[in-house]
């Protein structure tokens, strides 16, 4: 394990450095969801829904968006030959999908707090520091579970184009469906579909910690109607993440000659 | 008789080492200098894949000795690129035994990915990144850190004439500094054994003699054994042993020199209107072994020049032109396999067709 540990630290750190050195996905990756944010408060303002409802689904948003292209670089890196030099090097498989993963999540969990920075510099959340700082490791277990998400997409994959198919079916309704967009207690299939969703528990931490539900001020661990308690959000957040994580791992351990295109 | 063909060719290089491997593996002893005494670089046995129905290599056996620069030769898809892969362990073995250094590359696949440097076809470095970052991650991943990595970094750089280029990014060097930076990282962690796949590609003449005089540099000063796969048959003849692949088997393994003494005698080649008509009739009058390949008559025989001048007797008014050559390793590829080098090998060559040039 020790041994594999700068290994996961160099993998990581290309993933930072290849995605910082691409200013378009940069700015892809932060702009549009401010926009969404702005676009969706703005027209929703007379439900009684404003930007500070939109902000943790925002969050969300930005989390899945990253995290997602962050691992879609697992199909460049095939295609453009990276990968085989990884695979014949005498590391474990873990340590691979771990460097990837945790690169992928630590890009989206920058932009995540670069945009929470925005939200607490413009007074429209006002979380306490120590909130701000649960919110943001709550961000971080979200971030891999993403990441790994992609990662279990993306690995059998032979082009990108496959992949956009995947996000526009399954990825983005995950985050609509999530309580991002509309606050759960729905019933029917969709409060269901909206119950069953791993997302959704992220999405109410971060409305817990760094929202405020319902205009409370202190940390919200009171029972509100929709939005599910602390010990769930976190339960439910890092067993999604670790499980995925852990299919990662064996979906890359299988070696075959799929490893190669 | 595709059996007889290649025992016959193996006998001697085979058996010494193979006994050495097998005491090795009884008596479990892991001892790398022991292991570097006596056993043999790389030992195939039996070695088969298959993609679905398709055979890529075929009960292919092998040995070679450290020190030893060995090319495996063959045109595109006659299975040199699949034992590549099965060598480099990106793809897992199927059946047969493949050692390196003694170490099982099924089963040891850590100690037989330490030991090996992989320069493949594919470009692998990251084009967004240096070369000097591309080479500092290759590093980590086979545990160099730290002033180690960085000699050896300095060293490499230099060794390759890379270091005035180390902080420009992959994507804005050349195709020839490329294939230098793939190499710097295939040797970076200072492999036993270099695994090279077509590493002639995208270079010009002066580069690819560059980068063989290196490879031989390296074999000499540091005792790299070095198997490298191409298609280019100029390129083999640099080896210490060539073998030939076809359709998944190997059908020729030698020095370049005893494979191409094994031809006996000189080749002709006559150009001419109607080669088809022209090879038949040297047959008839001269009952000679004439055949047509891609439109040029050709004939193998002991004595060139006084063929010559009995072709040019007989036939000389349909003779374009005539070339009088030693035999070159495609001639003896042609002589093992029945097929033209550039050949598509869409099928399995006839059996007695390739009996019959065998044996001659």
């Amino acid at each position: 394990m020790t041994s594999s540990l700068p290994v996961i630290f160099t993998l990581a750190e290309r993933e930072l450095v290849r995605f910082f050195r691409q200013r378009n996905r940069v700015i892809g990756a932060l702009v549009q969801p401010i926009l969404f944010w702005l676009l969706f408060s703005e027209g929703l303002k007379q439900q009684n829904l404003g930007y500070q409802h939109f902000f943790p689904g925002t969050l969300a948003m930005i989390l899945l968006f990253t995290a997602i292209f962050a691992t879609i670089s697992i199909i460049e890196d095939r295609n453009e030959g990276f990968l085989q030099g990884v695979l014949v090097a005498p590391i474990p498989r873990f340590a691979m999908v771990l460097g990837k993963v945790l690169g992928g999540a630590a890009i989206a969990l920058i932009q995540a707090i670069l945009f929470l920075l925005l939200g607490w510099a413009s007074s429209v959340v006002t979380p306490t520091p120590t909130d701000a700082l649960l919110g943001t490791i709550l961000m971080a277990v979200m971030a891999v579970a993403l990441t790994s998400l992609g990662f279990a997409i993306a690995w059998r994959m032979d082009s990108s184009q496959g992949f956009h198919a995947i996000m526009s079916v399954f990825l983005l309704p995950m985050w609509l469906l999530s309580g991002a967009f509309f606050r759960q207690g729905a019933d029917g299939l969709l409060g269901w579909v909206v119950a069953v969703n791993p997302l959704t528990y992220g999405v109410a931490g971060l409305r817990r910690y760094i929202e405020h539900a319902n205009g409370m001020d202190r940390l919200a661990t009171d029972a509100i109607p929709g939005v599910p308690p602390l010990w769930l959000c976190w339960s439910v957040s890092i067993a999604f993440a670790v499980v995925l994580l852990f299919a990662c791992w064996r979906i890359a351990a299988a070696r075959t000659a799929g490893d190669l295109k | 008789m595709a059996l007889g063909v290649r025992t016959l060719l193996l006998s001697t290089p085979r058996t010494t080492g193979f006994s050495a491997r097998r005491a090795f593996n009884f008596d479990g002893l892991k001892s790398p200098s022991y292991i570097l005494s006596t056993t043999p670089a790389l030992s195939l046995s039996h070695l088969t894949h298959r993609y679905g129905e398709r055979v890529a290599v075929d009960d292919l056996s092998l040995e070679v000795a450290p020190r030893e620069v060995f090319v495996l030769l063959g045109p595109n898809g006659s299975g040199k690129t699949s034992l590549f892969r099965l060598l480099s362990t990106l793809i897992p073995i199927q059946s047969g035994e493949a050692s390196l250094f003694g170490f099982d590359i099924r089963t040891q696949a850590a100690e037989v990915r330490q030991r090996l440097g992989v320069v493949f076809q594919a470009p692998s470095l990251d084009k967004k990144l240096t070369v000097a970052e591309n080479l500092r991650h290759h590093g980590r991943l086979y545990g160099l850190g730290g002033s180690e990595l960085a000699r050896r970094m300095e060293q490499i750089l230099g060794r390759l004439k890379l270091t005035d280029r180390a902080n420009d990014r992959v994507e804005t060097l050349s195709g020839g500094l490329r294939r230098r930076a793939e190499l710097a990282k295939g040797l970076l962690h200072d492999p036993q054994l270099l695994l090279l796949d077509e590493p002639s590609t995208g270079l010009d003449p002066a580069a690819r003699i560059d980068l063989w005089r290196y490879l031989l540099q390296l074999r000499d000063e540091q005792g790299m054994t070095i198997v490298a796969t191409t298609h280019l048959l100029d390129e083999a003849e640099r080896a210490d042993r060539i073998g030939i692949m076809h359709a998944g088997k190997l059908v020729a393994l030698d020095t370049p020199a005893a494979l191409q003494a094994s031809i006996g005698g000189d080749t002709i080649l006559i150009r001419t209107a109607d080669p088809a008509a022209l090879a038949v009739a040297i047959n008839d009058k001269l009952s000679a072994d004439a055949r047509v390949m891609d439109s040029v008559v050709r004939l193998e025989q002991p004595a060139g020049a006084e063929w010559l001048a009995k072709l040019l007797a007989s036939f000389g008014p349909q003779i374009q032109s005539v070339t009088l050559g030693k035999p070159t390793l495609e001639d003896v590829f042609i002589a093992r396999t029945g097929h033209r080098f550039f050949d598509e090998p869409t099928e399995e060559p006839d059996p007695k067709k390739k009996k019959k040039r065998t044996r001659q």
